[in-house]
């Protein structure tokens, strides 16, 4: 792979990552008139004396003029510091490394789902010759993507946890509690996953080196299952990052129906109580992940599509 | 960045940019006489009941008195937690209210939110994509980078950043929800704008001695906007999606106000009693998101495609 390639995107995504933080930065420092009232909660009917809102004015640098402000902050998470939360004056950087692992855990699981799902019903639906059949499978996920995921999630509850007493309702607990969430996270990435996927899959059927494939004498199960996939899942590679993202964005919702504790309910907390400190690493946490994982994926892309490589090379 | 938005929107594939085409455009080449009519729905039974449903939906949200005459804030505790029966066909909730009057009623919140927030995105994201796709050079390049930036943030978290700095409500709630959508509209925008640029009527009238202005207002926008429609069918039901989960988590219409969101929200602590609480205003919007999409395939050309 050219130095060149590599040294671009990296370039590339982290001009992004700081980007995000000023997005972030505008949207949450700058658009409220005095962010001072939103951080101590003024809404909330709490008293607060002039001479407290001077306090915290000051402790947070919101006396500084704007610029100063934006350079102090962009300097503090150049070094990894988000600041400390309103609510708990805990550090934004550990509360996120505490609230991490419970995420991890049914993120990975409704990835590992959603890619498992998905790609069988796009491989099934393609593959099937009953045409009535085909159809009912492809009309599955429209379906998913339109089924709003809290209310999924608390139909999982009802039927699997309340009437079947399969699985706990609430909790951080052991591998059962994983479950329900995990399935809830996974429906719209594996509505999308599949959607894509059976897309690209019929594309690639009528390409001419399947033409050839079929002339030379392979069998219908060797050329969808061999030689179509391989090139069909490709593209499926380059939403990665927004699958990923969406698992992110989805725990808020799914974290908060099944009373669990991770990065979600953390984002749902800090929302209500509008901790900006906290809602803002939040962000640029997440898209920190989003661009690791465009990251990953560029990196890797060339070396399953040497095309790409070569291209690129051309180009630059 | 790859590009997600030729993935998800129909309307932005490359492919699409080479064929005219006719997507709600005035002037386009669909005649068909009632019969040709007739014959294209009977053969698509699910976008019958797609608008259908939607001429049930969108009386609800402007006058829901055509639809039930009962009071969707009268309690009665006689009735509590009942299921649904032919008195209260979706059942009442834990104060006696009755559960379809507050679904009814609950639409106006729900549609008039998504509606500010597909407005929103749509004006916001076509300006900006209008302006990348004509102006070229640096202005594009300074737009796309900025709405390449917008996508790497999950959408979900950008409302809620933007709920967060602008405080709960509805109408902030579906502001959010508009603003998180921008970019993708921005995008399908450009490429339709760079796709009409080319074309020869547009060099025609450059050629002509017409002003920019004029090319931008007269041919540019009125041929850019087919896919612009089928995008805007397709964000209205990412939209619901998007405000009910809002209200949902408790940034939106407060109690007692009726809202699909949150009716769900005030059922989660009857899930083992009351199961209609839940499912009854789940179903609506599902079936109003489906609906939507369904519609959305319809504008992006099956009735040229027909055979």
């Amino acid at each position: 792979m050219p130095a060149r390639y590599v040294a671009r995107r990296v370039v590339q995504a982290l001009f992004v990552l700081w980007a995000a933080f000023t997005v972030s930065f505008v949207i949450l420092y700058m658009l409220p008139g005095d962010p001072v009232s939103v951080l101590a909660g003024s809404d909330s009917g709490r008293d607060i004396t002039p001479e407290q809102l001077d306090a915290l004015r000051h402790e947070y640098g919101l006396d500084r003029p704007v610029i100063i402000q934006y350079l102090t902050r962009l300097a503090d998470v150049v070094h990894g510091e988000f600041g400390r939360s309103v609510q708990s004056h805990q550090p934004v950087q550990t509360m996120i490394a505490d609230a991490l692992p419970a995420t991890a855990q049914i993120a990975g699981l409704g990835l590992l789902l959603a890619v498992l799902f998905g790609t069988g019903l796009a491989l099934a639906a393609t593959y099937v010759s009953w045409g009535w059949l085909r159809q009912a499978l492809l009309s599955l996920p429209p379906l998913g993507v339109a089924i709003p995921s809290f209310w999924f999630g608390l139909l999982l509850l009802q039927v699997f946890s309340f009437r079947l007493g399969l699985f706990p309702a609430v909790g951080n607990e052991g591998l059962a509690g994983v479950v329900l969430p995990a399935v809830t996270l996974a429906l719209p990435s594996a509505a999308t996953i599949a959607q894509l996927l059976a897309k690209s899959m019929s594309t690639t059927l009528r390409e001419p080196y399947i033409e050839t494939a079929r002339a030379k004498g392979a069998g219908r199960p060797r050329i969808h299952f061999r030689h179509a996939v391989r090139n069909a899942a490709l593209p499926a590679l380059t939403v990665a990052g927004l699958v990923v993202g969406n698992l992110l964005a989805g725990s808020v919702v799914t974290e908060t129906v099944f009373s669990r504790t991770g990065l979600g309910r953390l984002t749902a907390l800090a929302v209500g109580t509008q901790d900006i400190p906290v809602v803002q690493g939040l962000v640029v946490f997440a898209a920190l992940v989003f661009v690791l994982i465009n990251l990953a994926v560029d990196l890797v892309y060339p070396l399953l599509d040497p095309r790409i490589a070569r291209r690129s090379a051309a180009v630059s | 960045m790859t590009d997600l938005t030729s993935v998800f929107h129909p309307g932005a594939e490359p492919g699409a940019a080479d064929e005219p085409h006719t997507t709600a455009v005035a002037g386009a080449p669909v005649r068909g006489g009632a019969r040709e009519v007739l014959t294209f729905l009977a053969r698509r039974p699910g976008l019958v009941a797609a608008v259908g449903w939607v001429a049930l939906v969108l009386p609800a949200a402007f006058a829901p008195g055509l639809l039930t005459s009962a009071d969707p804030l009268a309690a009665s505790p006689a009735d509590k937690l009942a299921a649904p029966s032919a008195l209260h066909p979706l059942g009442t909730d834990e104060l006696g209210r009755d559960l379809y009057a507050r679904v009814v009623h609950g639409a106006g919140l729900s549609l008039k939110a998504t509606v500010i927030a597909v407005l929103v995105g749509l004006l916001a994201g076509s300006v900006l994509g209008l302006l990348a796709g004509f102006l070229r050079g640096w202005a594009d390049d300074v737009i796309m980078r900025v709405v390449d930036v917008l996508l790497a943030i999950p959408g979900l978290l950008l409302s809620l950043a933007l709920v967060t700095a602008l405080g709960f409500g509805t109408v902030n709630v579906a502001v959010a929800v508009g603003v998180a959508s921008v970019a993708s509209c921005a995008r399908v925008m450009r490429s339709e704008v760079l796709r009409v640029r080319h074309s020869l009527y547009v060099e025609a009238a450059h050629a002509g001695g017409a002003r920019w202005t004029r090319v931008l207002v007269r041919h540019v926008l009125p041929n850019s906007s087919g896919p612009v429609l089928v995008l805007a069918a397709l964000e209205f039901g990412t939209s619901i999606l998007s405000v009910s989960a809002l209200s949902f988590l408790g940034y939106g219409a407060q109690p007692p106000t009726p809202e699909w969101g949150s009716l769900i929200a005030s059922g989660r602590d009857y899930l083992a009693v009351a199961w209609w609480m839940t499912t009854m205003p789940g179903l609506t919007i599902a079936a109003t998101v489906l609906a939507a999409n369904r519609i959305s395939r319809m504008l992006d050309g099956e009735w040229r495609h027909r055979g």
